[in-house]
């Protein structure tokens, strides 16, 4: 079994780690790091609920061996909000998500919640890459992320609001730390 | 499930991969973009003593193009072909398949040599290099060997890459002139692996009629198959859609589908048969308009 040193930026912030070469990356954030935002879901790449973005790119945290994030930077939901950190959290509940987030809240896009930081990651990335998209193209874009709520349509609008065609310039769909 | 502990090695160079793979002999796994490993990791369906990392091997990402043949290094990402940038453009049908591969995180990660040496039945990019006579290059202890598509996909996740080699590159040799690709497939949910995928490669001469017809099947057998049958049935006819409709009910299917939980071995025929149909349609009328795709 082999131990690694890995060095990364997690929403902005330099993190060195110590985890074993067996270990995902989404493990290392979860259960190391205490990113519980990251979720859990099905462990195999299909569900999206554990979508990170890598430099900007959104994949499956579960399906990255930790050691592959080294001198790289990781994007979790958390990462979206323009003035948000683990340090800010509570001092700011509210009045710290980006136009992307407060869409999703202003058209209820969420049920359970659990596939809701997948969601946003990619429609995050997908947004920075397609500033005006159709709802066919959003269908597309998060058909790798699975509300097991079924409640799509409300994602779909809220992803369509925050679209240059709407709510929020392309430059400032999103955060800081990636893009 | 965590993955069972394994050593991890991360080396800089093919000579270094193939060094520590020459060494470990076959209790190593050699990880690439880690989308098929990964959860077979986790899953423990495999517990390898050691995992050879090759996502620094920089020298195997190139991509060429001299005219006639593209060749790819086997970390070229789904992502790149999907996107069809720079000399990836000159081959359409990669571009019409990586699309349909898993999701866009998948995509991100996964590579054409990870794809090919995992060799999943349903997988597209196997089908791919099937249907265009792709040509496998392998290194290991005995220098470099390339390997034709025919003989690379030996059966269910089954290659002929020997233990210690690694496949560092696919080379495609591309027809000039008047070809047209086209990629049908049927899922029950986006990003699934196809129940049936089909390839097709037409290309026409210079008055219309087809000089040359490939077609490779994913899904219905334990490894990609071309219909060599329907291939040579429509070798040099005029192109039509009651041409190809005819060839695939008149030739005998070279598939061995199976009953599985997602589909019965005689659906995967009809599939086969209905999408081979709508793939030689779409791409013979991208030949007959020089789009290529």
């Amino acid at each position: 079994m082999t131990e690694l040193t890995i060095a990364f930026t997690l929403n902005g912030e330099r993190r060195e780690v110590r985890a074993a070469a067996h270990e995902t990356l989404l493990t290392l954030l979860r259960d190391g790091l205490g990113a519980t935002e990251v979720k859990d879901g099905c462990g195999e790449g299909v569900c999206g609920t554990c979508t990170v973005l890598l430099d900007g790119e959104p994949v499956s945290s579960c399906l990255l061996l930790a050691a592959r994030a080294a001198g790289r930077r990781v994007t979790t939901v958390r990462g979206l909000a323009p003035v948000d950190s683990p340090a800010t959290m509570k001092s700011q509940p509210v009045g710290s998500l980006s136009p992307l987030q407060q869409a999703f809240v202003t058209h209820g896009a969420a049920q359970c919640g659990f596939c809701t930081p997948g969601m946003l990651l990619t429609a995050h990335a997908f947004l920075q890459q397609h500033p005006r998209p159709t709802r066919d193209d959003i269908r597309r874009a998060i058909s790798g992320n699975l509300c097991r709520c079924t409640g799509y349509a409300k994602i779909i609008d809220a992803i369509e609001a925050a679209s240059a065609g709407d709510a929020a310039p392309a430059g400032s769909a999103g955060g800081r730390h990636e893009g | 499930m965590p993955a069972s502990p394994f050593d991890y090695h991360a080396p800089a160079t093919v000579a270094e991969a193939l060094s520590t793979l020459g060494a470990l002999g076959e209790d190593a796994k050699v990880l690439a973009g880690g989308q098929s490993l990964v959860p077979l990791l986790t899953l423990r369906l495999v517990r390898p003593a050691a995992v050879v990392d090759i996502h620094g091997l920089d020298e195997l990402r190139g991509v060429r193009f001299d005219g006639n043949t593209l060749e790819l290094g086997a970390l070229v990402r789904h992502r790149a072909l999907e996107l069809g940038e720079g000399p990836l453009g000159a081959c359409p049908l990669l571009q019409e398949a990586a699309a349909l591969i898993g999701n866009v995180r998948v995509r991100a990660m996964g590579t054409i040599g990870g794809s090919l040496a995992h060799a999943d039945p349903a997988a597209e990019l196997p089908a791919v290099i099937r249907a265009l006579d792709g040509v496998l290059v392998a290194r290991g202890p005995a220098g470099e060997r390339t390997i034709p598509a025919a003989e690379f996909f030996t059966g269910l996740l089954s290659t002929s890459l020997r233990p210690g080699e690694l496949l560092v590159a696919v080379r495609l040799p591309l027809p000039a002139g008047r070809v047209g690709y086209a990629v049908e497939e049927f899922t029950r949910r986006a990003g699934d692996f196809a129940i049936v995928a089909v390839m097709a490669a037409v290309e026409l001469d210079g008055a219309g009629r087809t000089s040359r017809v490939r077609v490779a099947i994913a899904g219905a057998g334990p490894a990609p198959v071309r219909l060599a049958g329907v291939e040579r049935a429509l070798a040099g006819v005029e192109p039509s859609e009651q041409a190809f409709r005819q060839a695939v009910a008149d030739q005998r299917l070279e598939i061995e589908p199976d009953d599985d939980v997602h589909a019965s071995a005689d659906y995967r025929r009809h599939l086969t048969r209905v999408l081979t149909a709508r793939a030689l349609v779409r791409a013979a009328a991208r030949a007959a308009k020089g789009a290529g795709a």
